[in-house]
């Protein structure tokens, strides 16, 4: 899909952009779970560091995260504008223009790539800078409007976070790195598709190719539960590779047995089918099968939370390899 | 000839109120930057300092 409106078009506010506008441009909760995952993957690498250049380190991927999110809301102030959810961010409502959007990007990434590659190593901020292009580039400006499958392969920058902090503290990215990449990777298109599934028409009016848009409600719900299928015995896996310990199988069992019944409670709704007859059809308003949706789309970000949580604790108490 | 371009209407001049608005939301984002680029300065000084370490008296005097 073409970018159909210029950003200069867009509306000017006559209130004044504040500093905290800035701050918005930077998604700061995504930035709180990149800060997280990448911390995990600082931690598993069992490499002692100095603590303020793990600090500086995890602080260089953050505002690496946040540059991303400025070019992300420079470049999609268009589609930003027709959504209920984004309407309100900074660009499309007029604080900030987006010149000054993409400025802040390209200052935030060579400030981040640079200082990463002389507090870590080269290796940590290469990777830093691929996800910066990948979510940016690739994500963003080329498969968020172009395909249905956008988030499974744009997922992988959201996905890297844990092999860039591994990176930073060892100077390798071994297998074990990736596997926490493989586990976010899968685990972002149940995640993001049950979502979608009950905001799916503010993406419709959009015009964004998302699959429940595209490919319809059924569909998406079946691409869940596969997805979800194959997602938790790789959620299981770090237990047999020697990455987590007892506590990290429990979790991952368990909390995969959760997650496949609530997949599994999905599917077998109509989520996603339209507006329940009983209420006006609204975009918020409750749908058929919205609370299965909104259930597993929950539960899916305290599992990622516990099982990461989990394989920290379990390397800090020297409980693991 | 119907496809007459068309230009965006001139914005109207701000209000005094507005422009005293614009005024402080300047100055905050002034003192935010200021705030950034000193506390930029004192990491690199900071990791300058523990990556060189013990190192800096390694060294042919």
């Amino acid at each position: 899909m073409p970018k159909p409106t210029a950003i200069e078009d867009l509306p000017i506010a006559r209130a004044p952009g504040q500093w905290g506008d800035y701050v918005q441009l930077m998604k700061p909760r995504v930035m709180s779970l990149v800060v997280f995952t990448a911390f995990v993957g600082l931690i598993c690498s069992g490499v002692p560091m100095n603590p303020v250049l793990a600090a500086v380190d995890i602080f260089c991927i953050a505002v690496g995260a946040g540059a991303s999110a400025a070019f992300n809301m420079w470049y999609d102030a268009d589609i930003d504008s027709v959504m209920r959810r984004t309407a309100g961010r900074p660009v499309p409502a007029g604080k900030v223009q987006g010149a000054d959007a993409l400025a802040l990007g390209v200052v935030l990434t060579l400030l981040s790539v640079m200082l990463l590659g002389m507090t870590a190593n080269w290796l940590a901020a290469g990777l830093l800078a691929f996800t910066i292009f990948f979510y940016a580039v690739v994500y963003t400006m080329w498969l968020k409007r172009w395909t249905a499958q956008n988030i499974v392969i744009g997922g992988l920058a959201g996905a890297l976070p844990p092999v860039i902090g591994w990176a930073a503290a060892a100077g390798e990215t071994p297998a074990n790195a990736w596997l926490l990449v493989l586990i976010i990777f899968l685990w972002t298109p149940p995640h993001f598709w049950a979502l979608s599934l009950y905001t799916s028409q503010d993406y419709a009016k959009a015009g964004v190719p998302m699959m429940p848009v595209v490919k319809g409600a059924k569909s998406t719900r079946l691409q869940v539960l596969v997805y979800s299928l194959i997602l938790i015995p790789v959620c299981v896996a770090p237990f047999f590779t020697g990455l987590g310990g007892l506590a990290y199988l429990a979790v991952s069992g368990l909390g995969g047995g959760v997650f496949l019944l609530l997949a599994w409670r999905l599917y077998r709704s109509h989520a996603g089918e339209g507006a329940d007859p009983r209420n006006t059809p609204e975009l918020y308003d409750v749908k058929a099968g919205a609370t299965d949706a909104r259930n597993l789309f929950a539960f899916s970000i305290l599992y990622l939370f516990a099982m990461f949580a989990t394989l920290a604790v379990e390397r800090l108490l020297g409980l693991t390899l | 000839m119907t496809d007459q371009p068309t230009f965006p209407e001139p914005r109207k001049p701000l209000t005094p109120a507005e422009q005293e608005a614009a005024r402080v939301a300047q100055r905050k984002r002034n003192i935010a930057i200021a705030i950034g680029l000193v506390g930029f300065i004192i990491l690199i000084y900071l990791v300058t300092v523990l990556k060189m370490g013990g190192a800096i008296a390694n060294r042919p005097l």
